[in-house]
């Protein structure tokens, strides 16, 4: 399946983009990050991350669809 | 109303939109960019956010607060892009009848979106590096 990513942050440093459309074999969230964070050198543990697809809020076990768009949100720091 | 805006804030503007003819209170805060942190001297900051999950969950704790609090109007506005020193980074007004809710809903709305809004801030030191700050336990 193919999937929209987008970057944040130093997650986007480490990809060296800020989005990319990935063909993967991965059924749900986590096993794509798995795969993401082997091929870009991603260092957070899912547990410092949150989850986004399609523009929402969702959890790790979320089991995705042919072009989601996933967005893994690294610790916030705004204000 | 919350908003991202990648243009520098204009607070008075802002706080016009606070009015209302039951209004006894007005509270705002100003979060600008201050020239350190955790001991090292800051040139300046950029802040990025997921635009469109950021005015969601912004707005979603703007309704949070309006259910907590006897509030009039909440505005609150965060900032993206390169900012200098000095500069408005985040705003949030409140007016209430009474000064209570007034600042009890204007330091929730800022709290939570410190704490869940995905923005994230890349400080720029004096000595020439810069990094994004993530909060946390490595």
């Amino acid at each position: 399946m193919n999937y929209r990513l987008l970057y944040f942050a130093s997650l986007c440093d480490s990809a060296g983009r800020a989005e990319e459309m990935v063909a993967s074999d991965a059924q749900d969230v986590r096993a794509l990050y798995a795969e993401l964070a082997a091929r870009h050198g991603f260092t957070f543990t899912p547990e410092r991350l949150r989850v986004a697809v399609n523009g929402e809020f969702t959890d790790w076990n979320r089991h995705l669809a042919d072009h989601d768009e996933v967005v893994f949100l690294p610790p916030v720091s705004g204000g | 109303m919350f908003a991202i805006s990648d243009k520098p804030i204009d607070a008075a503007r802002l706080q016009g939109e606070l009015e209302g003819r039951g209004v006894g209170a007005v509270v705002c805060f100003e979060g600008r960019v201050r020239d350190h942190n955790d001991g090292r001297a800051v040139n300046g900051l950029s802040y990025q956010a997921y635009v469109e999950l950021a005015e969601a969950e912004g707005r979603k704790i703007v309704e949070e607060a309006r259910a907590r609090f006897a509030v009039e109007r909440i505005v609150c506005v965060h900032r993206v892009g390169d900012l200098a020193l000095g500069e408005i980074a985040v705003w949030a007004g409140v007016s209430a009848g009474h000064r209570a809710a007034a600042f009890d809903a204007c330091r929730y709305v800022v709290d939570e979106v410190k704490a869940r809004v995905p923005i994230w801030k890349r400080e720029h030191y004096a000595e020439g590096v810069s990094e994004w700050l993530h909060p946390g336990a490595e």
